[in-house]
C-alpha cells in the first residue's frame, strides 16, 4: 500500500509543478492561431455592392486603386520621436540638443512646405517589439505572439495572409533589398531581390551601403512596383552605441539623405512610406513594451496630394498595423485575410478641392470595407479556436450589424443623410478599435500576475521537494495523511472555485483551476510540515545539500540569466559535469576513502570520524573519473552550433548518412555505427551475464537473449536501407519503400512486447530447488602467489577457510543421502537493477532509431558514461545496512547535468529551427496524414531522449551502491553481521553470498523512502532549473534575446521536465513493480515449500 | 610552531608575490610591445620562469623540511631528474585535463600548453620542492588531517586555491563581451595567477588566525 502512496505523493507534487508552469506560460507565451485563409479580389468581405458601381476597372478590387506604385522604406528601430525637429518642450528656452533630434530635416521641410502631400504619424507598436514580429505585423495586420501556433515549425515562412503574396498575386513586381529576415519570411515571393546578412549586430554599414548601392539604380530602371528597403543602421547603432552617441546623429542624417533622394525620384502615381518598424529604449535595446519602444515614426508622402486637410495641432497615435488595410486599399488590392488594423481615414477622403459629403462618403466605405473584413476574420477565427471571450464577441457582432445597417441605409437614401454620416463612421471606428482592444487583450499582453504567480508556485513546489526529500527518511513520515489532505483540500479548493466561477457565469479557465487546486493543496501541507518539523529539527538541516554541490547547482542556475551562457550550455554542461566528477574523486580522496591507510605514514590521530575501509583503490576512482571526462569530451564532437555563435561549426557527424558523397567514407561510417550497435548489446548481456541474471530462464531473459540482437539486425538494416535507398536498383525500390516503413515499426513492437514481457514477469532469478548446489565455485576467485601484504591475505585466508568448509558439507552431505530440500536462487541480488537495465537497453533502442545513425555513437557513451558515473557514485556512498538509506545530492546533480549534457550531445539545441524533423519520418516515409500526434510524440522522442532515459534510469543511483557491496567483497571477504534474516535461501547461500539488493527488500520502509527521496531530489533539481528558466525569461522579458533564447529555453525546459517527471514516475514504477513481483515470488515458494 | 615560523612564512610569501609583480614590469623594460594581454605566451613564460626561481631560492635557503639523510652527488641528480620527469608529467596531465575540460584539441596547442606549464609552475614545483618526488607524501598532504606542518599547510591553500582560479577562469569565456582577456586561455592563466597570489597572502593570515587549533603531530 506505501508503494502506491510513495508513486502517488509523486504524482501530486509532479502536478504543483505542472500547474506551476501551466500558469506561468499562460501569462508569459502568448498563443494565437494561425489562420491561412486568403482574402480574393473577386470576392468582398461580406454583402454589400461594390462603391464603384456593377462595372469593375481592371487592376482594382475592393476599391479603386489610388496608386500604382508604393516605395516601403523601413528604418529599422526609427522611433518616433527620431523624426521630429529639435523643438524646445518649454517655449523661450533653448533647443535641446539630443544626437537624435532633428536629424531628419527632409521630413520636416515637407511637413511645412507640402502639408497636403505629407504627414508624419506616431505609430504605437504592438510588443514584443522585436524585427520579426514586426515585420510579420506589418505585412499581415495581425498582432503577432511569440507562438503564432500554425502548420509549420520549421521554418519562419509567414503561412498567413499578408500584402506582399497580395501583390505577388496581383501581379505587381515586388523588389526587396535590406535585412535578410525577409528571406525567411518571404520565401520566393519578390521578383527581385538584394539580401544582406542582419546578424552581426555591431556593423553599422553593410546593410545600408549595400541598399544604397542598389536602390536608386532599380528606382531608376523602372521595373517595379513596391519597392522595399530595409534600413537596419540605425537599430544597430542603437544596440552597440545607444541613441545618444554622435554614431547615431551621423546614421540618421545618412537616412535623411536617402528619403531626400527618394522623394525627388518619386512619380505622380507613386507613394512614400517612411516607417519604423519599433522604437528603442534609453540603452538602445528593444523588444519589450516600454512607451519609448513601442512607440514608432510613419511618414507618408506623395507627389499628388494625399490630404484634403492641413494636419491637425494634435495628432493622434495610430496603431502600426493601420498602414496594412491603408496601403492595401490605397493599391487596390484586398486587405490581408487576417489583418485587425484600422484603415487611416484620412487618406480615403479623395482630394482637397472634393466635396465635403463625397470624401466623407469614400471614408466610410473604406472603413465599412475594412469592418467587414475583421468582422469575417473575428467570425472564422472564433469557429476554429476558443481563445476570444465569448461575450465580448456577441457585443461586437451587434456593434457591426448596427454599423452596417446605418451604412447600407446611408448609401441607399441618396440625399439628405448627411447628418449621419459622422455617425456612421464613428460606429464604424469604435467597431474596429474595440475588435482590436480584444485581441490585443487575449494575445499580445504579458499578464504579470499570472507570471508571478506561475513562479511563486513552481518555487513553493521546489521548497516543498527539498522540505520533504528530507523528512521522509525521517522514521516518522506519515505518508498516508500527508496524502489524503493535501488532495482533499486541492479539491475543495477546486471545486469552490469552480462554484464561484459557475455563479459569476465566467468562462472556467483550467489552467487557474489548476493553479487554484494546486495552492490549496500545497498550504496545508507546508502547514503540517512546518508544525512537524519545528519541534523535532531545528531549520538549518534543511539545507542538507553540501557546499561544493550547491555551490554548482547555484552557478548553474545563474547560467540560466545570461544569454551567452544559454547559448553556451552545451560546453558549460560538461564543465560543469568535469568539475562535479573530479570534484567527487577530490572528496574521496580528501576523505581517506581512497587510499588504503598503509599509504598514510602518519596514523589518525584524535577522534577522527571513522570512515570505513576503502571499498576502491585510489587508480580506480582516479580511472573511472578520467573515463567519464573522456566520454564528456567525446560526446562533445556531436554538438550542433547554436545560430547565434557563427564562429561555431556544426558536428559533421549529426547528419544522416545517406546525405554522405563518398562511397567508402559512408561504409565505414556504416560499420563503425553497427559496431556501436553490437557494442551497446554485447555491454548489457556482459553486464546481465556478470551479475548472472542472464541465466534465468524467465521470458525477460530469453528476450534480452534473442528480441535484443533482433532488434539490433532490424535497425542497422534500416540503417543500411535509409543511408543508401537511393543507390539501390529500380527493380528493388517497391521492397527498399516497404522494408523502411516496416523495420522501424517492427523494431519498435519488439521493443513495446519486450517492455510487456518485463512487466508480466520481472523476476529474473534462478531457481534450483534441491540439494544445495555447488556455489563456491563461483565465488572463488583464483588467487596465485605469495600473498605480500595484509589486504591479500585478509582476502585469502577466508577463501581457503570457506572453500575447505565447503568441501566438507558436500561430502557430508553426499554421505546422508538426501538432507532437507533447499531452494537455491541466484541473481537475487541484482534483480531489480537487471529490471532496470533491461528496460533502459529495451526504450534506448527504438529512440536510438529516431536519430541519425552516426547518434548511436553517442549513445553507446551514453551507457558508458552512466555506466562509470555509477560506479564513481558507488565508491562515494556508504551502504547504511539497516537504513534508512539515502542518495546523496551530488549523485541526483550529476545525473541530472548529465542528462542535459546528453540533450546535447545528441545533437541537439533548445531552439525550435533545431529540432530533428525528420524523426517524424522514420516509419512513416509517406508522412501521416491529417494525424497530428503520431508525429508530434516522434519528434519529442527524439529531443527529448535522453531526459527520458536518465529519468527513467534515475533509481539505479539507489540500487548500484549495492550492486557495487558484491565487488567489495569479493576483493576483501568480510564477514557478515546479519545474518540472521530468515530468508528462503538456504543457510549457506546467506553466507556465502553478499545479500546486495536484498537488503532494500529487508528494510522495505526504508527502501520506500528513500524511492520518494530519490524522486523528491531529482524533481528537485530539475524543478529549480525550470524555475531559474521562468525567473530569467521573466525578468528579462525587455531583454534583446527574450524571444530567441529565453523564451525558447523555458519552453524546451519545460518540456523536459515534463517527460523527465514521467519518466521518473515510470522507473520508480518499475522498480516497485519488481519488488511486488519479488515478494510474490517468495510467497510461492514458501507455500512451495510448506507442502 | 612558533611565530617566528609564521613570519618566516610569510616574508617567503610576499617574496613570490614580488616575483609575480615583477614578472609584469621588469620585460617591459628589455622588450618592445610588451604586454600581458598581447604578447601573453612571453608573460607566461616569463611568469613561469620567475616563480619557479623564486620557489628555488626559497628552498635554498630557507630548507622548510630536515634534508634527507643521504645527501651523495649520485642521489641528489637523481632526485632532480625525478623532479624534471614529474614536472614535466604533471604539464602533460594538466594539459590532457584542460583538453578533457572543453579546450581545443588541435588549434591553440601551444596556448594551451604554456598555461599547463605555468599551473604546473603554482602547483607542481611548490610541492616538489617542499615534498621532493615522493607522489605518497602529496597524496598525504591533501588529504584530510594529513599535513604536517605550517610549510604544508600553506602549501595545500595554495594549491587549492591556484585550481580553484583557474576553473574560475574559465567561465567569462563564453560571455559576449568581446574583450581581449576572455580569449582562451588568458582568462584562465589570469585566474590561475590571481589564486595562487591569493592563496599566497591568504595561507599566512589564515595559519596565524588559526594558530591555536592548529597542532602537528610531527612539528
Amino acid at each position: 500500500m506505501q508503494k502506491i502512496s510513495v508513486l502517488l505523493l509523486l504524482a501530486w507534487v509532479c502536478f504543483l509543478f505542472y500547474s506551476g508552469i501551466a500558469l506561468f506560460t499562460s501569462g508569459f507565451l502568448l498563443t494565437r492561431l494561425e489562420l491561412t485563409n486568403h482574402s480574393s479580389c473577386q470576392e468582398l468581405p461580406g454583402p454589400g455592392s461594390l462603391p464603384w458601381g456593377s462595372q469593375r476597372e481592371p487592376g482594382t478590387c475592393w476599391m479603386a486603386s489610388r496608386f500604382s506604385r508604393v516605395v516601403l522604406v523601413l528604418i529599422d528601430a526609427l522611433r518616433f520621436d527620431f523624426a521630429q525637429p529639435q523643438h524646445s518642450h518649454v517655449p523661450g528656452e533653448p533647443p535641446v540638443s539630443l544626437p537624435f533630434l532633428g536629424k531628419l530635416g527632409s521630413l520636416q521641410r515637407m511637413l511645412e512646405i507640402q502639408p497636403y502631400h505629407a504627414r508624419l504619424y506616431r505609430t504605437q507598436v504592438d510588443p514584443p517589439t522585436t524585427t520579426m514580429q514586426r515585420l510579420k505585423a506589418l505585412t499581415t495586420g495581425s498582432l503577432p505572439t511569440f507562438i503564432d501556433a500554425g502548420s509549420n515549425f520549421a521554418s519562419h515562412a509567414i503561412v498567413e495572409d499578408n500584402l506582399i503574396k497580395q501583390l505577388t498575386s496581383a501581379g505587381r513586381r515586388v523588389v526587396f533589398m535590406g535585412d535578410d529576415t525577409w528571406k525567411d519570411l518571404f520565401p520566393g515571393a519578390f521578383s527581385q531581390a538584394f539580401f544582406f546578412p542582419s546578424f552581426n549586430v555591431r556593423d553599422l554599414h553593410t546593410v545600408d551601403n549595400g541598399i544604397l548601392e542598389h536602390l536608386y539604380p532599380t528606382m531608376d530602371s523602372g521595373e517595379w512596383d513596391v519597392l522595399i528597403a530595409h534600413f537596419l543602421g540605425v537599430d544597430h547603432c542603437g544596440h552597440k552605441h545607444g541613441p545618444h552617441h554622435p554614431e547615431m546623429a551621423k546614421k540618421l542624417s545618412q537616412m535623411d539623405q536617402v528619403i531626400q533622394g527618394l522623394m525627388e525620384r518619386l512619380e505622380n502615381d507613386t507613394l512614400l512610406v517612411v516607417a519604423g518598424d519599433h522604437g528603442m529604449t534609453m540603452n538602445g535595446d528593444h523588444g519589450g513594451d516600454s512607451e519609448l519602444e513601442v512607440s514608432a515614426a510613419l511618414f507618408l508622402y506623395s507627389p499628388t496630394a494625399l490630404f484634403s486637410s492641413p494636419p491637425p495641432e494634435e495628432q493622434d497615435v495610430i496603431p502600426q498595423v493601420s498602414l496594412v488595410p491603408t496601403l492595401a486599399l490605397l493599391l487596390g488590392l484586398p486587405i490581408p485575410f487576417g489583418n485587425i488594423g484600422e484603415v487611416i481615414a484620412e487618406l480615403f477622403s479623395v482630394g482637397k478641392d472634393s466635396q465635403p459629403r463625397s470624401s466623407a462618403l469614400a471614408q466610410a466605405s473604406a472603413l465599412h470595407l475594412n469592418a467587414q473584413q475583421v468582422s469575417r476574420f473575428l467570425h472564422t477565427y472564433s469557429t476554429a479556436t476558443q481563445d476570444l471571450q465569448a461575450k465580448e464577441l456577441q457585443q461586437l457582432q451587434n456593434l457591426f450589424s448596427k454599423a452596417s445597417a446605418d451604412y447600407q441605409w446611408l448609401l441607399q437614401s441618396s440625399q439628405g443623410a448627411e447628418a449621419t454620416l459622422p455617425t456612421v463612421i464613428a460606429e464604424l471606428q469604435q467597431f474596429l478599435r474595440r475588435a482590436r482592444a480584444m485581441c490585443i487583450e487575449s494575445w499580445a499582453r504579458f499578464s504579470l500576475v499570472r507570471m508571478a504567480g506561475g513562479a511563486a508556485l513552481l518555487a513553493a513546489a521546489c521548497f516543498l521537494c527539498l522540505l520533504a526529500s528530507q523528512w521522509a527518511v525521517s522514521p516518522g513520515f506519515p505518508f498516508r495523511p500527508l496524502l489524503l489532505i493535501p488532495v482533499a483540500w486541492g479539491l475543495t479548493g477546486a471545486i469552490v472555485y469552480a462554484g464561484l466561477q459557475a455563479t459569476t457565469e465566467l468562462k472556467l479557465d483550467p489552467v487557474v483551476l489548476g493553479a487554484v487546486a494546486a495552492v490549496s493543496s500545497l498550504l496545508p501541507f507546508l502547514w503540517k510540515a512546518w508544525t512537524g518539523w519545528e519541534s523535532k529539527r531545528p531549520l538549518a538541516t534543511l539545507l542538507s545539500i553540501p557546499g561544493p554541490v550547491l555551490l554548482l547547482l547555484l552557478i548553474r542556475l545563474a547560467a540560466f540569466f545570461s544569454d551567452s551562457f544559454v547559448v553556451a550550455e552545451a560546453r558549460a554542461t560538461p564543465f560543469l559535469l568535469g568539475s562535479l566528477i573530479l570534484l567527487l574523486i577530490a572528496q574521496l580522496h580528501w576523505k581517506g576513502q581512497l587510499l588504503p591507510p598503509k599509504l598514510l605514514t602518519i596514523p589518525r590521530f584524535g577522534t577522527s570520524v571513522p570512515t570505513g575501509p576503502p571499498r576502491q583503490s585510489g587508480a580506480y576512482a582516479l580511472r573511472l573519473g578520467v573515463g567519464l571526462l573522456l566520454c564528456t569530451r567525446l560526446g562533445g564532437l556531436f554538438h550542433r552550433c547554436p545560430e547565434e555563435t557563427p564562429a561555431c561549426h556544426s558536428s559533421p557527424w549529426l547528419s544522416p548518412l545517406a546525405s554522405m558523397v563518398g562511397g567508402r567514407a559512408k561504409n565505414l561510417w556504416y560499420g563503425a555505427c553497427v559496431g556501436a550497435l553490437v557494442a551497446l548489446l554485447a555491454a548489457v548481456r556482459l553486464w546481465l551475464r556478470r551479475y548472472g541474471n542472464l541465466k534465468s530462464p524467465e521470458p525477460p531473459m530469453l528476450f534480452v537473449r534473442w528480441g535484443l540482437p533482433l532488434m539490433a539486425l532490424g535497425t542497422a538494416a534500416y540503417w543500411a536501407l535509409a543511408s543508401g535507398a537511393d543507390e539501390a536498383p529500380p527493380r528493388l525500390q517497391a521492397l527498399v519503400a516497404g522494408a523502411s516503413v516496416v523495420l522501424p515499426r517492427a523494431v519498435a513492437g519488439l521493443a513495446a512486447s519486450g517492455l510487456v514481457l518485463l512487466l508480466w514477469k520481472p523476476v529474473t532469478v534462478l531457481v534450483k530447488a534441491g540439494a544445495g548446489a555447488p556455489r563456491t565455485r563461483t565465488v572463488l576467485t583464483p588467487f596465485s602467489g605469495p600473498p605480500t601484504s595484509q589486504a591479500d591475505l585478509d582476502y585469502v585466508v577466508p577463501q581457503i577457510y570457506r572453500h575447505m568448509q565447503e568441501e566438507f558439507r558436500g561430502r557430508l552431505e553426499r554421505t546422508t543421502s538426501q538432507g532437507p530440500l533447499t531452494v537455491a536462487a541466484y541473481q537475487l541480488g541484482s534483480v531489480y537493477s537487471a529490471a532496470m537495465v533491461t528496460a533502459l537497453t529495451l526504450l534506448a533502442f527504438p529512440l536510438l532509431l529516431l536519430h541519425a545513425e552516426r547518434i548511436s555513437l553517442v549513445f553507446l557513451l551514453l551507457f558508458l558514461q552512466s555506466f562509470l558515473l555509477l560506479h564513481l557514485l558507488a565508491a562515494g556512498i556508504p551502504i547504511t545496512t539497516p537504513g534508512p538509506f539515502t542518495v546523496p545530492w551530488q549523485a541526483v546533480s550529476a545525473w541530472a547535468l548529465m542528462a542535459t549534457q546528453t540533450f546535447y550531445s545528441t545533437g541537439h539545441q533548445p531552439v525550435f529551427p533545431a529540432i530533428h524533423w525528420h524523426a517524424a519520418f522514420v516509419g512513416f516515409p509517406e508522412g501521416h496524414g491529417s494525424s497530428t500526434w503520431l508525429p508530434a510524440l516522434l519528434v519529442g522522442a527524439n529531443t527529448f531522449a535522453s531526459h527520458l532515459l536518465f529519468a527513467v534510469g534515475c533509481p539505479l543511483l539507489l540500487l548500484w551502491p549495492f550492486l557495487c557491496e558484491s565487488q567489495g567483497l569479493r576483493k576483501r571477504r568480510q564477514p557478515q553481521g546479519n545474518e540472521g534474516e530468515a530468508r528462503v535461501r538456504s543457510e549457506e547461500e546467506e553466507e556465502e553470498q553478499p545479500l546486495m539488493e536484498m537488503r532494500l527488500r529487508d528494510a522495505p520502509h526504508h527502501f520506500n523512502a528513500a524511492l520518494l527521496q530519490l524522486g523528491l531530489k531529482y524533481l528537485f533539481v530539475l524543478g529549480v532549473q525550470i524555475l531559474a528558466c521562468a525567473l530569467a525569461a521573466s525578468i528579462l522579458r525587455r531583454h534583446l534575446m527574450v524571444w530567441k533564447v529565453f523564451a525558447p529555453k523555458f519552453i524546451f525546459e519545460a518540456m523536459g521536465f515534463i517527460v523527465s517527471s514521467v519518466g521518473l514516475l515510470l522507473g520508480i514504477a518499475l522498480v516497485m513493480r519488481v519488488d511486488g513481483a519479488v515478494s510474490s515470488w517468495f510467497r510461492q515458494l514458501v507455500l512451495a515449500q510448506q507442502r | 610552531m612558533k611565530d617566528t615560523d609564521i613570519k618566516r612564512l610569510l616574508y617567503a610569501h610576499l617574496f613570490c608575490i614580488f616575483s609575480i609583480i615583477l614578472s609584469v614590469f621588469i620585460p617591459s623594460f628589455f622588450l618592445e610591445n610588451f604586454s600581458i594581454l598581447e604578447t601573453h605566451l612571453t608573460w607566461l613564460c616569463i611568469c613561469s620562469g620567475f616563480v619557479t626561481a623564486v620557489n628555488l631560492v626559497l628552498y635554498l635557503v630557507v630548507k622548510p623540511n630536515a634534508s634527507s639523510k643521504r645527501s651523495s652527488l649520485s642521489h641528489k641528480v637523481t632526485r632532480l631528474l625525478k623532479c624534471c620527469i614529474y614536472f614535466l608529467m604533471s604539464c602533460f596531465s594538466f594539459h590532457v585535463i584542460f583538453v578533457l575540460y572543453g579546450a581545443p584539441l588541435i588549434e591553440l596547442v601551444l596556448e594551451t600548453f604554456s598555461f599547463a606549464v605555468l599551473l604546473s609552475t603554482f602547483t607542481t614545483i611548490p610541492c616538489l620542492c617542499l615534498l621532493g618526488p615522493n607522489l605518497k607524501a602529496w597524496l598525504r598532504v591533501f588529504s584530510r588531517n594529513g599535513v604536517t606542518s605550517i610549510w604544508e599547510n600553506s602549501l595545500q591553500i595554495t594549491t587549492i586555491s591556484s585550481f580553484v582560479g583557474a576553473w574560475l577562469g574559465a567561465f567569462p569565456i563564453p560571455l559576449d563581451w568581446e574583450r581581449p582577456w576572455q580569449v582562451w586561455p588568458i582568462s584562465c592563466t589570469l585566474g590561475a595567477t590571481f589564486g595562487y597570489v591569493a592563496g599566497l597572502v591568504i595561507s599566512p593570515l589564515w595559519i596565524y588566525w588559526n594558530r591555536k587549533q592548529l597542532t602537528y603531530k610531527n612539528s
